[in-house]
């Protein structure tokens, strides 16, 4: 396997852990959303932290080894229009990511400390957090961001 | 070098591979966890809810996920002509076997998470068994395409 196989695949890689982060953070928002009892969100959102970890070691290898291969392979360069459109989609990620992150943590640790307070009982002010629809469409933007970097990888306009 | 030289006509099929196959790995990655927290529960304690959740998981986003995944891989496979090919490469034949297996795996999974969680929504508790099962294959399934990841990117042979 050559040095590019390799940066390759754990270029792609740690775009799939990304994906993945993704995922799971889509499928937590939508799952609690109809749920207001602070122990069941508290315990749903136990999953945030594998999250945190995906997000964070993919973002930061699909970059770090993106702009090695930009480097490396010959015919890329990082002026390149698709490879600065990926920069600021990853910087429009981050940004919408960073503070979808910060919303769902806010729901996570308020569930703990309602759970700690009041049990099992169904809380309206944890509702009204979970059905924040704000949360809802920054993780949305997140997520089109990935998309958009994902359609700029494979078509790079340009190239 | 593929990805540098491939004509743009390719780029759709190798767009709903590339997606089908990140989605699916995600579904994986948090139906596995999903069923991996509510291991040591007992029904009162979530088990049931986890168990719920991974199996809709797993049926409304990781199995049509999986067809997203094998349909752009047959798309791509026709445009790129290895059916005219006398001898693939390794890397092709890890990529269907892993891809195939991993998708009956993948039914099987689903199934027994969906009875798991019946199971475990029963008034007496039930059992975890089946739930837990189906988070063992899961996860099995879950590193079968971290091999056939590597597979499509490093291209053994």
């Amino acid at each position: 396997m050559s040095r590019y196989d390799w940066l390759l695949f754990l270029h792609v890689a740690s775009a799939f852990a990304l994906i993945s982060a993704v995922v799971l953070a889509s499928v937590l928002l939508v799952v609690v959303r109809n749920r207001d009892v602070p122990s069941e969100v508290a315990r749903l959102f136990r999953l945030t932290r594998l999250g945190d970890v995906l997000g964070g070691v993919g973002s930061v290898g699909a970059l770090v080894f993106g702009i090695w291969l930009a480097i490396d392979v010959k015919g890329y360069e990082l002026w390149d229009g698709w490879i600065i459109a990926a920069f600021v989609l990853w910087l429009m990620m981050g940004a919408f990511g960073g503070r979808t992150t910060k919303s769902i943590n806010a729901i996570r640790d308020r569930s703990r400390a309602l759970a700690a307070e009041s049990g099992d009982a169904p809380n309206p002010e944890l509702r009204s957090l979970v059905r924040d629809p704000r949360g809802l469409w920054l993780h949305a933007a997140t997520a089109v961001a990935v998309l958009l970097l994902l359609v700029d990888m494979i078509f790079k306009p340009g190239a | 070098m593929l990805a540098a030289i491939r004509p743009d006509s390719w780029n759709y099929a190798l767009f709903l591979h590339v997606l089908g196959a990140s989605v699916l790995v995600g579904a994986l990655v948090t139906a596995g966890a999903m069923q991996v927290v509510g291991w040591k529960r007992d029904a009162g304690q979530g088990a049931a809810m986890f168990a719920r959740l991974a199996f809709r998981t797993l049926l409304f986003v990781a199995v049509p996920a999986w067809f997203a995944m094998r349909i752009g891989a047959e798309w791509i496979y026709s445009k790129e002509g290895w059916a005219d090919v006398t001898s693939e490469p390794d890397w092709l034949g890890v990529g269907y076997i892993t891809a195939d297996l991993g998708g009956i795996l993948l039914l099987i999974s689903v199934v027994l998470a969906g009875f798991g969680a019946r199971r475990l929504a029963r008034s007496d508790g039930g059992s975890t068994i089946l739930a837990r099962s189906a988070g063992v294959i899961a996860l099995i399934v879950l590193l079968l395409y971290l091999v056939a990841l590597w597979a499509m990117t490093a291209k053994p042979g």
